[in-house]
């Protein structure tokens, strides 16, 4: 962390910068340049003002809610609505006015969008048919990208003879034979059970790197984004609150929209008492505590807001600690034991509930934490952020 | 339905059948049930071909009934006479096959163009707007309810002589004599596609309307153009539409009599006609029954078979 | 949602017109004082009147009714017992017999259908001197018989879209298998029985050919007066006749149309 920067020039927390990525040097041509695109339908606003750039065989991920305009995003890409105002640049040439059928871009969709009249095979084959590719190419090409997706067997099956997990790997196959130079994935995982989703994360970031196409995929799941992308763009009400790399939106969130959509948190309203450099003191009424942050803030005197702590961040004790540099007291209100770790909620005097994880690491039961047991709550200057919007 | 699980009797206090008691009691009544339509199906529709099948080969008789009976009994013997005569009439004479490979005709032919005029009918109303399609719907649905027979009579007002069409085009100046449109063949085809567009469109609609946006979407980002994705994809997805549209309108076309008795010219052969005829103006009942079979057998057999093929097709799918 | 080309639409537009030009012209000329039928002689209701005054019209149109209610209503009966039994009872004796005769009407040609009915009734009347002559009870036997084959696809399909757990939940809670009939499955089914009883009504009041095969002298139904005075030419009374019937059909389907938007706004958009 460079330390020293912070001092001279007081930000919002910053993420340890990883010099290498190309969204951080400036010699690096973004390869698909999305810029001041809109989308109206009516009055209604899907998407709004957004400028985006994506770098070559990224994976992107765009995060967001149900009408978040994510998805609307996605299809003004693919070509299936046209922005009402802005441009898309893909490899440096616009395609806005490119129809969908001749663009270099190849989506998976959602509900996969199998055609149930052609076997897996001819699915597959479906979009290099049409760019009039020789009979025999086709084959082999077919052949190699259904054993990619360990479909090979599967070939002459239709689709309704498949299992969720092998329908999607055959749109995968089928969107990425025609070599795209952008992948599009419309909730690529949302169809799968839990256990076959985390096992087709992986799978799907490996065949990414190894093709190194560019990846852009949508998502409401923030577990899934984070796993699976290089950086995630979280959209709210049509734009774009915040682009980073998962452990940026995680650990230095810049507004309360996106700690709260990614992980959980707890916030505390309250006011800047203490303004330096270095570090801030923030007065919370409902805490009915001070808070010590040890990074600067910008913002205006007076104003109002939030010290965001995630919960595994905070340490829970039944004997007060020493020198901490944040301590509350409260209650345990309700125990959930879910194995690998215990989720503890916490009843403050002001009637406020607060959420802490703690590990089990211990396998004994004597030290085990119990309902209504009086606890400490405390956590370190530089586990906090404080956010003004 | 058939889980009907053993109540325990002193649970209320009352009395609860047996499992076993029940279950016979159930086919007794099952069996009871399924026998009324089973029954009046058997005697109002089975048993008559049968005695179609009887009267087709007796002999025209001038009595009533008007033809011979097949069993005669003259106090000790007992005489059966087997008529062969109706059939192979039915082949020497060419009027019955002509007929019967006319009406096949006329019928594919009309089933082929009423496809073609319902196709963007149903398409359109498929991917309208729901308030819409409910409006338009009603207008297809409609004609379909109001009398079949006063539809048909509406072309004769429009395709005669002096209607309305020879009206509008003389007076437009583009024919300076009146065409002859009614009574022609030109007429039937009109009036069969006219009659039966409906049940073409709404076969079509429900196939059309499930089709999923997503696959013409996948389609075009596959690089289909518009008119690849129609030939492609929604085409062989809204099969079962067009073959059930089309055995709605080619089953009742072949047979048709209204149509070609109002519109046709006397000599617009149709099997249907030909039966209707035999029986009314030449009251030949054996005749009109040989006819009847032959259609049976070389018309409604293997369209009922067709009918099962492509039943058990669907339920495979 | 996908943009519908311009052809597609401009096509569908032309079929509208076609489906509905020959009815706007009978509706159109059925108010023309002149009797011939493309020369307009001016606006009247004359035709309307002569029409009230005609009794073989009317007596028709009696029959005709008649015979439609009543054998809607057996076909109702009927085609449900059949549906139901095709689509619940699983294997029974004479399900074959039962499954192959019901769809069997629907794809009969009408003439044979009349000319082997008639047969029929012939044989009986000189076997058991049963039914005497031809008249109504013929008419409705007939038309029930193939009216109960549409009933009972109907009432098919209706029950196999129709969740069987609530057949099942109402046996569990205590409900004999023939109240279940009539306190779960038959209101359940009711959209299903009126479409059908409407359907069969419409069909019978429509049919031609093999009413004109087992009714008797005396009983024309009103298709068979139509089609014996139009054979002869256009006449305007059969416009009038049309008109109203159509008027009839078209706020019976306005009001389904009007109930069904309704349905559709109330459901949540999905």
């Amino acid at each position: 962390m460079q330390l020293s920067e912070q001092i001279q020039n007081p930000v919002p927390a910053q993420a340890p910068v990883d010099v290498k990525a190309p969204w951080h040097r400036s010699d690096t041509e973004p390869f698909v340049r999305i810029e001041n695109v809109s989308k109206h339908f009516g009055d209604f606003v899907a998407v709004d003002n957004i400028s985006l750039d994506i770098y070559q065989s990224e994976l992107f991920c765009l995060l967001g809610g149900s009408g978040s305009g994510k998805s609307t995003l996605l299809r003004m890409l693919a070509g299936f609505e046209t922005p009402t105002s802005g441009r898309i640049l893909i490899d440096g040439v616009d395609i806005s006015s490119i129809p969908a059928w001749k663009r270099p871009v190849n989506m998976m969709f959602q509900s996969y969008a199998l055609f149930p009249h052609l076997s897996v095979a001819d699915n597959v084959a479906f979009g290099l048919k049409r760019d009039g590719v020789p009979r025999g190419e086709v084959k082999q090409r077919v052949a190699e990208m259904l054993e990619m997706v360990q479909l090979g067997h599967l070939g002459r099956r239709k689709p309704h003879q498949l299992s969720g997990g092998q329908r999607q790997r055959a749109a995968l196959a089928r969107a990425l034979i025609k070599r795209p130079k952008l992948l599009l994935l419309d909730e690529p995982l949302g169809a799968l059970d839990k256990k076959l989703r985390e096992e087709t994360q992986f799978e799907l970031i490996n065949i990414q790197e190894n093709l190194g196409v560019t990846f852009m995929v949508v998502t409401h799941d923030q577990e899934e984004a984070m796993t699976l992308s290089t950086r995630i763009g979280v959209m709210n009400h049509g734009e774009i609150v915040q682009v980073g790399e998962p452990h940026d939106l995680y650990e230095y969130p810049q507004n309360r929209f996106v700690a709260e959509f990614v992980g959980s948190v707890n916030l505390f309203e309250g006011q800047v008492i203490e303004d330096e450099t270095d570090f801030v003191r923030i007065h919370s009424p409902e805490a009915e505590a001070v808070f010590f942050i040890n990074h600067g803030i910008s913002c205006a005197p007076g104003q109002k807001v939030w010290a965001a702590v995630r919960p595994e961040k905070i340490r829970i004790s039944r004997e007060q600690p020493q020198d901490a540099d944040n301590c509350i007291e409260g209650t345990i209100d309700e125990v959930a034991y879910m194995g690998s770790l215990s989720v503890f909620r916490v009843l403050l005097p002001c009637g406020k509930q607060i959420r802490v994880t703690k590990p089990n690491m211990a396998r004994r039961f004597d030290e085990r934490l119990n309902y209504r047991d009086r606890v400490f709550l405390s956590w370190t200057g530089d586990s906090c952020v404080v956010l003004t919007s | 339905m058939n889980t009907i699980s053993p109540s325990a009797p002193l649970a209320t206090g009352r009395w609860r059948p047996s499992l076993q008691w029940l279950q016979g009691r159930l086919q007794v009544g099952r069996g009871l049930v399924a026998s009324v339509p089973t029954l009046w199906l058997g005697l109002f529709f089975l048993i008559p071909f049968a005695v179609v099948l009887k009267i087709s080969l007796a002999e025209t008789a001038i009595a009533v009934p008007p033809y011979s009976a097949l069993f005669d009994w003259d106090g000790a013997v007992a005489n059966l006479s087997l008529n062969l005569g109706n059939y192979r009439f039915l082949f020497e004479d060419s009027l019955y096959l002509d007929a019967y490979l006319n009406s096949i005709k006329v019928a594919a032919i009309s089933t082929l163009i009423t496809l073609i005029v319902a196709y963007p009918m149903a398409f359109m109303i498929a991917r309208s707007s729901p308030g819409r399609r409910v409006v338009l719907l009603s207008l297809v649905i409609l004609p379909f309810w109001t009398s079949f027979l006063l539809r048909v009579y509406a072309w004769m007002g429009f395709l005669k002589k002096n209607g309305i069409i020879n009206d509008l085009l003389l007076s437009l100046g583009i024919i300076d004599q009146p065409l002859t449109m009614l009574q022609t063949d030109f007429a039937v085809y009109l009036g069969i596609i006219y009659t039966y567009l409906p049940f073409m469109i709404l076969p079509l609609y429900s196939t059309l309307e499930k089709l999923d946006d997503s696959l013409l979407e996948a389609a075009e980002d596959l690089g289909c153009r518009p008119l690849q994705r129609f030939w492609l994809v929604i085409v062989p997805l809204s099969l079962p539409g067009i073959v059930a549209g089309c055995l709605l309108v080619f089953i009742p076309a072949v047979g048709e009599f209204v149509i070609p008795a109002l519109l046709g010219s006397s000599d617009t052969l149709m099997i249907g006609r030909v039966l209707w005829d035999e029986f009314f103006l030449n009251r030949d009942w054996p005749m009109a029954s040989a006819v009847a079979i032959l259609m049976l057998f070389f018309l409604v057999v293997p369209i009922m078979l067709l009918r099962n093929a492509q039943g058990r097709k669907e339920e495979a799918a | 949602m996908m943009r519908n080309p311009g052809y597609m639409k401009a096509s569908a537009w032309l079929g509208f017109i076609f489906l509905y030009a020959p009815i706007v012209s009978l509706i159109v000329y059925s108010f023309n004082e002149s009797k011939l039928v493309t020369v307009w002689g001016g606006f009247s209701f004359k035709w309307y009147a002569e029409l009230l005054q005609n009794d073989q019209i009317i007596d028709a149109a009696m029959v005709s009714l008649r015979v439609a209610v009543i054998s809607a209503t057996l076909a109702v009966v009927l085609g449900t017992l059949a549906g139901f039994c095709l689509s619940r009872f699983g294997r029974f004796r004479g399900r074959l017999a039962l499954s192959g005769m019901i769809t069997a009407p629907l794809v009969m040609p009408e003439v044979i259908t009349g000319l082997s009915l008639l047969l029929l009734f012939v044989a009986l009347e000189g076997m058991f001197g049963w039914p005497a002559g031809r008249g109504t009870t013929t008419v409705i036997i007939a038309h029930t018989t193939f009216c109960m084959a549409y009933v009972a696809v109907i009432v098919q399909s209706r029950l196999a879209s129709l969740d069987e757990s609530l057949e099942e939940a109402a046996m569990d809670l205590g409900a004999h298998p023939s109240s279940l009939f009539f306190l779960v499955t038959l209101p359940l089914i009711a959209p299903a029985l009126i479409s059908g009883w409407l359907l069969s009504f419409t069909l019978s009041l429509d049919d031609l050919v093999i009413a004109s095969f087992v009714s008797g002298p005396g009983n024309s139904t009103l298709p068979m007066v139509i089609f014996s005075k139009v054979r002869l030419g256009v006449t305007p009374e059969i416009n009038a006749l049309a008109t109203l019937m159509i008027l009839v059909v078209a706020l019976g389907v306005l009001a389904a149309a009007w109930q069904m938007r309704r349905q559709a706004r109330r459901a949540p958009a999905a």
